[in-house]
């Protein structure tokens, strides 16, 4: 018997029985439909997850800091070095955060695989007005190849001479703007407290109101014109030294696999550094998330066993009712081998229309009830689709269940193949 | 003589075991030239339907050797053997087995399915069988609506779809009515005379065994030399 005539044979013989046939795809159909959506699931939150990690910083940099000199309990105090410079203190008590000087950026620049290295100058300003309203704190942070999510105008442009910010869409409101179309292009003045106490005010334009998010500071994102300029304000008048001290700086590599990162991340500990990943800061949260959808994938695939053992019930019953039709076959010369493959085929059927239909239908409300979602109860996370679904992972799950029927169809299947063509015939 | 279509040697069958052992063949030979008509004639239990099924290689003998054509049947491989019942031999069963469900022309055409000819010489084929039964009207019927006669004229159809050498025929008029099965018989002994196919029938028909050409006489699963019961 043909390939193709195997397959046009199971399918006609297993639309023959009906009910049996709908009752076991509908066991399959749960399966299908729970492994659909709790893959979705994870589509959507990794993907919302990947887009906030994207808004705060870029994948291929490290965040480096000078390894904080903790002073442990009961070890008394640590040696004064002349060569080692304080911040002002900050963190828990006992620790000293250790400031970056030219030289340690010149030092974590010699980093094989390290392409640049930028200090990171903390910028506070007090203020931020528009057109002569009120005035609200702001905390700003530079952009260092974060990508906001943005829900108007446009991203930074670190290149460009102009002075630019991009500010959180809770600034909106109270700055006086009707809505984030009118802020996109309006100037505002930042005002920011130099070394002496004295306010300077600095103009900036605002290009863009980021969505509110999940991972995001409520602060401004701003260019490097604008951080150049605060950055001056705030050092007027301060000792020179203090110029050439940060706090930490974002060292910048070229795309790189996981084991290159661990190997610079290490030299940079050995050289007394403290480099970490966006990653770094945000693969917990990930982690947890995959367990969740892990812990959901697993009863979803206890229910499609449960389906299987349906489709072994099936084909089995299948088998008894048409031993004399297997037999008349095998008389006809029909190999064992079609034998099976025709029952096998008629599970991988089944399970193939239990898929199919579980996924479309998981798909069709999974995208009703995200959207729903979206505009409801998580409509202050933007951006976030609850359930997203990925041809290939759906795929793949409609490939999963078809080889778990397969699996449960070759036990029928085999014992469909073994009987002797005599035991149909002998009627006497 | 030429070589024997069919032959058998010693054949034995026994089924079940300990007190449940039942022998239905003890040492059967014997030699079916191509061409011949052949009724295998004994009471029910004799072991008649055991030598067919031995013969038309459907079950494996206990001992014994069968040749078919001059060749050793158990020295087949299982692909060989496959493509010898497809193609060498035809069936004629007496319950029937079509599927109800299916149409005439699909039954007819289940072997050729098997043989993987394609969809079209299949149905041209199963017509062309169909109308030399006469059933050319009935192709896409369901074979549940047949009358018994006409569905066992749909069972030598498929029988005779693959062209075969041998025909095997169990009880061909058993379940049917004597006119009915008088047009059977007509069928199955011009296909004899005018096609040159062997045909084996096992009956425990006496009158239906006069048509034959040759008798084989079997009693406990072992061959007699003549009809004793009936003569007696």
């Amino acid at each position: 018997m043909k390939p193709l005539e195997i397959l046009k044979t199971a399918i006609a013989n297993s639309v023959r029985s009906k009910l049996r046939t709908t009752l076991t795809i509908l066991a399959i159909f749960v399966g299908a439909f729970t492994l659909t959506i709790t893959n979705g699931l994870g589509t959507g939150i990794s993907n919302y997850i990947d887009s906030q990690v994207a808004a705060v910083g870029s994948s291929n940099s490290f965040t480096v800091s000078k390894a904080s000199t903790n002073t442990a309990p009961g070890s008394g105090p640590q040696k004064y070095d002349p060569n080692t410079r304080v911040l002002a203190a900050g963190g828990r008590p006992g620790a000293t955060e250790l400031a970056l000087s030219q030289a340690d950026l010149s030092a974590i620049s010699a980093v094989p695989g390290i392409t640049a290295v930028t200090p990171v100058t903390r910028v506070s300003p007090a203020y931020i007005e528009w057109n002569g309203h009120d005035k609200y704190q702001l905390s700003v942070l530079p952009l260092s190849g974060a990508q906001p999510q943005l829900a108007a105008g446009a991203n930074l442009d670190d290149s460009s001479s102009q002075a630019q910010i991009v500010l959180p869409v809770s600034y909106v409101g109270p700055l006086g703007f009707s809505d984030n179309n009118q802020a996109v292009g309006q100037s505002v003045l930042i005002g920011i407290d130099d070394a002496e106490g004295k306010i300077h005010e600095v103009g900036a334009q605002i290009v863009g109101i980021e969505q509110s998010s999940l991972l995001g500071v409520s602060g401004g994102f701003i260019n490097k014109p604008l951080s150049t300029g605060l950055a001056d304000a705030q050092a007027t008048g301060a000792p020179a030294a203090a110029k050439n001290a940060f706090a930490d700086a974002t060292a910048t590599f070229a795309p790189s696999t996981q084991a290159q990162i661990n190997t610079m991340k290490s030299r940079l500990s050995s050289e007394g550094y403290t480099a970490q990943t966006l990653d770094d800061r945000i693969g917990t949260v990930k982690t947890v998330i995959n367990g969740i959808i892990g812990v959901l994938d697993a009863f979803a695939v206890i229910a499609l066993v449960a389906a299987g053992f349906g489709i072994v019930n099936t084909l089995l019953m299948s088998v008894q009712e048409r031993t004399r039709e297997i037999g008349l076959m095998k008389a006809m010369g029909m190999g064992s081998g079609s034998v099976f493959a025709l029952f096998s085929t008629e599970a991988a059927f089944i399970g193939f229309l239990g898929s199919a239909i579980g996924s479309l239908v998981a798909i069709g409300l999974g995208t009703v009830v995200s959207r729903a979602l979206a505009r409801g109860p998580l409509s202050d996370l933007g951006g976030l689709h609850v359930l997203s679904f990925a041809p290939a992972s759906v795929a793949g799950v409609i490939l999963l269940v078809m080889a778990i029927a397969f699996v449960a169809g070759t036990l029928p299947a085999w014992r469909a193949a073994r009987q002797n063509p005599i035991d149909a015939l002998r009627y006497e | 003589m030429s070589v024997p279509i069919l032959a058998a040697r010693d054949l034995t069958k026994t089924y079940g075991r300990g007190p449940d052992r039942f022998d239905a063949l003890k040492g059967v030979s014997l030699e079916i030239q191509r061409g011949e008509s052949v009724a295998i004639v004994g009471k029910s239990g004799s072991g008649k339907s055991t030598l067919m099924h031995l013969l038309a290689l459907l079950d494996t003998p206990g001992t014994g050797q069968i040749h078919v054509d001059g060749t050793e049947a158990q020295d087949l491989s299982g692909r060989r053997l496959n493509a010898l019942r497809n193609t060498l031999f035809g069936f004629v069963f007496q319950q029937f087995f079509l599927n109800p469900s299916s149409s005439v022309l699909e039954n007819v055409a289940l072997p050729l399915k098997i043989a993987g000819v394609g969809p079209r010489d299949r149905k041209r084929r199963a017509l062309e069988v169909l109308e030399q039964l006469h059933l050319g009207d009935k192709a896409k019927n369901k074979a549940a609506h047949l009358s018994g006669g006409q569905k066992q004229r749909v069972v030598i159809a498929r029988a005779l779809v693959n062209n075969p050498q041998v025909l095997f025929a169990d009880e061909p008029t058993g379940n049917l009515d004597t006119a009915t099965g008088r047009i059977v018989e007509d069928i199955l002994f011009d296909l004899n005379r005018n096609s040159g196919i062997t045909l084996i029938t096992v009956t425990h028909d006496h009158e239906l065994a006069q048509r034959f050409e040759r008798r084989i006489y079997i009693r406990d699963g072992q061959l007699i030399t003549s009809d004793e019961e009936h003569a007696a």
